[in-house]
């Protein structure tokens, strides 16, 4: 990794010819090396679980007990990933799937509209709703996880995707607001008035200039809510029961129970996990990390 | 004659997302109190019986050993993630293009569950055929049971959230570190600053407000660490990572006292909320005005 401590030198100025400063000008170009020399080993920490975790999925059980656990496979095979299909994790999958686009459509429906009326209303309730948004922000999901199971139940919702879908929706709507505000603000306030001027409703406004204006809002949202959807743990453990509603960490979790000593079937499953959510972030690298850093860099 | 004011929406716009965010948002809040005054296994419904949960606290031993565990916990995680996200954050938003492949490298952890997190290391940390097992057969250390053991055990589980989570906050300082003005750099560098110098006093006093926010996603979302904490030790060994939200969880869904168990959960949400307002009245962040002091 000696390439990653590399730092390109930008042409020295002279520096009214006192040699002393110029030398130590160039000494300040010295600690981004140790900063450089950090990330290296920081990569080095961060791949190898992953290395550890892609290299086991691939082991045969013998070869899992006897080679060291950083060591090379010595022959490749993808039976556990076969196994994991067998123990069913396509029915996980697909409760994943329809746990995170359930949520994200939740809250955009609810979001979108919000949004538009915190940015363009003069109204004090509106301002009122805007701040309990924000003081909701504070709410621990964690720590309200019983009241929570109990109004699902009082719903009779409990063991149902639906149950899962209610409050991860319900807590991931503070951020989505904040981050779709903030991209309807850049909108100039002349639009809307020529809109009205033309005497179009305020649900044209909306359809026709305020949808297709927060689409880069829209699907910066669609992410974080599908990533959190996706990774919730704590909701689905609580709040269903069957197998037949089990989302994938559960499914993993299960797994782990179940088969706790087929290491290498467990780490296909993980690796099966873990492919749509990759695939997502190659596909929306940008958006991702951009809305990672609006929502949360306030 | 000017036409009539702009129709602006009104606040049947917000209702919606209020109202759902009311029943599933805020409204637990208020009804985790309520359950803290009652007696309720989850089945049925719940007997008012005062402050019986209340007074039970500070003789609950877990309760104790709960919160110095989760304020260890939190206070460790705080102090290995920051200074690591901020080196790392800043180091990264210089414009190379082997930084940016490390950064998205950096960034892979935070793709994996939380489940899975725990899963792969809990494999990692096996004592039989994990690393620690490899590392004894090199070296010849005394404990290759890290999650069996009190102390290694509580540092594995800081570790591991810091593999998690620092790429967000890295990200946060990345973010950041490219807002601030370049001209600072070139004044500081005149006057003969060293890289270290401008990084400890342009880089951090700019990044404060970063800090701040990143510090208290840090606190509020400790509560996170809870469900690592479940897969991966449980809380043993013995009670040495019980931490508080998980001895709430085992109180309400494993031995269905959940008067008790919100009893536990309102002092989480103070813990939380107190942290975090101690974090921003220290540092005064409510009273600065500029986003661009000293500029």
């Amino acid at each position: 990794m000696a390439t990653a401590t590399r730092h390109r030198t930008p042409p020295e100025a002279p520096r009214n010819g006192r040699t002393g400063r110029r030398v130590r000008t160039r000494n300040t170009r010295r600690p981004a090396y140790g900063a450089g020399i950090g990330a290296a080993l920081w990569l080095l920490v961060v791949c190898v679980p992953l290395y550890y975790l892609v290299a086991t999925s691939l082991r045969g059980p013998g070869d899992y007990m006897s080679q060291g656990p950083l060591s090379l496979p010595q022959s490749l095979t993808l039976d556990n990933y076969r196994n994991v299909f067998e123990v069913g994790f396509l029915g996980f999958l697909a409760n994943s799937l329809i746990v995170a686009f359930g949520a994200i459509l939740l809250v955009l429906l609810v979001a979108v509209p919000a949004a538009f009326a915190i940015v363009r209303s003069r109204s004090r309730a509106v301002r009122v709703s805007f701040l309990l948004f924000l003081l909701g922000l504070a709410v621990p999901a964690q720590a309200v996880i019983i009241p929570i199971y109990l109004i699902i139940t009082r719903l009779h919702l409990y063991d149902s995707l639906p149950a899962i879908i209610l409050p991860t929706a319900a807590f991931t709507l503070p951020i989505s607001i904040i981050v779709l505000t903030s991209s309807l603000r850049d909108v100039p306030g002349e639009l809307y008035e020529a809109m009205a001027l033309d005497g179009a409703a305020t649900w044209q406004v909306f359809l026709r200039l305020v949808l297709p204006l927060s689409r880069p809002g829209v699907v910066t949202v669609a992410i974080f809510v599908g990533l959190n959807a996706w990774n919730n743990f704590i909701f689905p453990l609580v709040l269903t029961q069957s197998a037949s509603n089990r989302v994938l960490p559960l499914g993993l979790w299960a797994f782990q129970t179940q088969y706790g000593t087929d290491v290498p079937g467990l780490m296909a499953a993980v690796v099966l996990s873990t492919i749509p959510i990759l695939a997502l972030y190659l596909f929306g690298r940008r958006h991702l990390l951009s809305g990672l850093a609006a929502g949360f860099g306030k | 004659m000017r036409t009539s004011a702009t129709e602006r929406p009104g606040f049947v716009w917000v209702a919606p997302a209020l109202l759902f965010f009311g029943l599933f948002g805020l409204a637990p809040v208020v009804v985790v109190g309520y359950l803290s005054f009652t007696s309720w296994s989850g089945l049925g419904s719940p007997q008012w019986v005062g402050l019986a949960n209340w007074s039970a606290l500070p003789g609950d031993g877990q309760v104790r050993g709960g919160l110095v565990i989760t304020l260890t916990l939190t206070a460790l995680c705080w102090a290995t993630q920051t200074p690591l996200a901020l080196a790392f954050g800043v180091w990264s938003a210089g414009h190379q293009r082997v930084r940016a492949v490390v950064s998205a490298v950096f960034f892979l952890p935070l793709l994996l569950s939380t489940a899975a997190i725990a899963l792969v290391w809990k494999a990692l940390l096996d004592p039989n055929f994990g690393v620690p097992a490899q590392v004894r057969e090199w070296f010849g250390l005394s404990h290759s049971n890290v999650l069996g053991h009190p102390t290694l055990a509580l540092y594995a589980i800081v570790f591991i959230v810091l593999w998690q989570f620092l790429p967000f906050h890295m990200l946060l300082y990345q973010a950041a570190a490219r807002q601030v003005p370049r001209s600072l750099y070139e004044a500081a560098e005149l006057d003969g600053a060293s890289g270290f110098q401008r990084f400890l006093r342009i880089t951090v006093p700019q990044l404060r407000h970063t800090i701040i926010a990143s510090s208290v996603l840090m606190l509020v979302g400790s509560m996170t660490y809870f469900e690592t904490v479940l897969l991966l030790t449980a809380g043993g060994p013995g009670n040495a990572t019980r931490i508080l939200p998980l001895h709430m969880y085992n109180q309400g869904f494993v031995a269905f006292e959940m008067g008790y168990a919100s009893a536990i959960a309102v002092l989480l949400v103070v813990l939380g909320t107190g942290l975090s307002l101690l974090v921003v009245r220290v540092t005064g962040y409510s009273r600065m005005t500029s986003q661009r002091e000293g500029m």
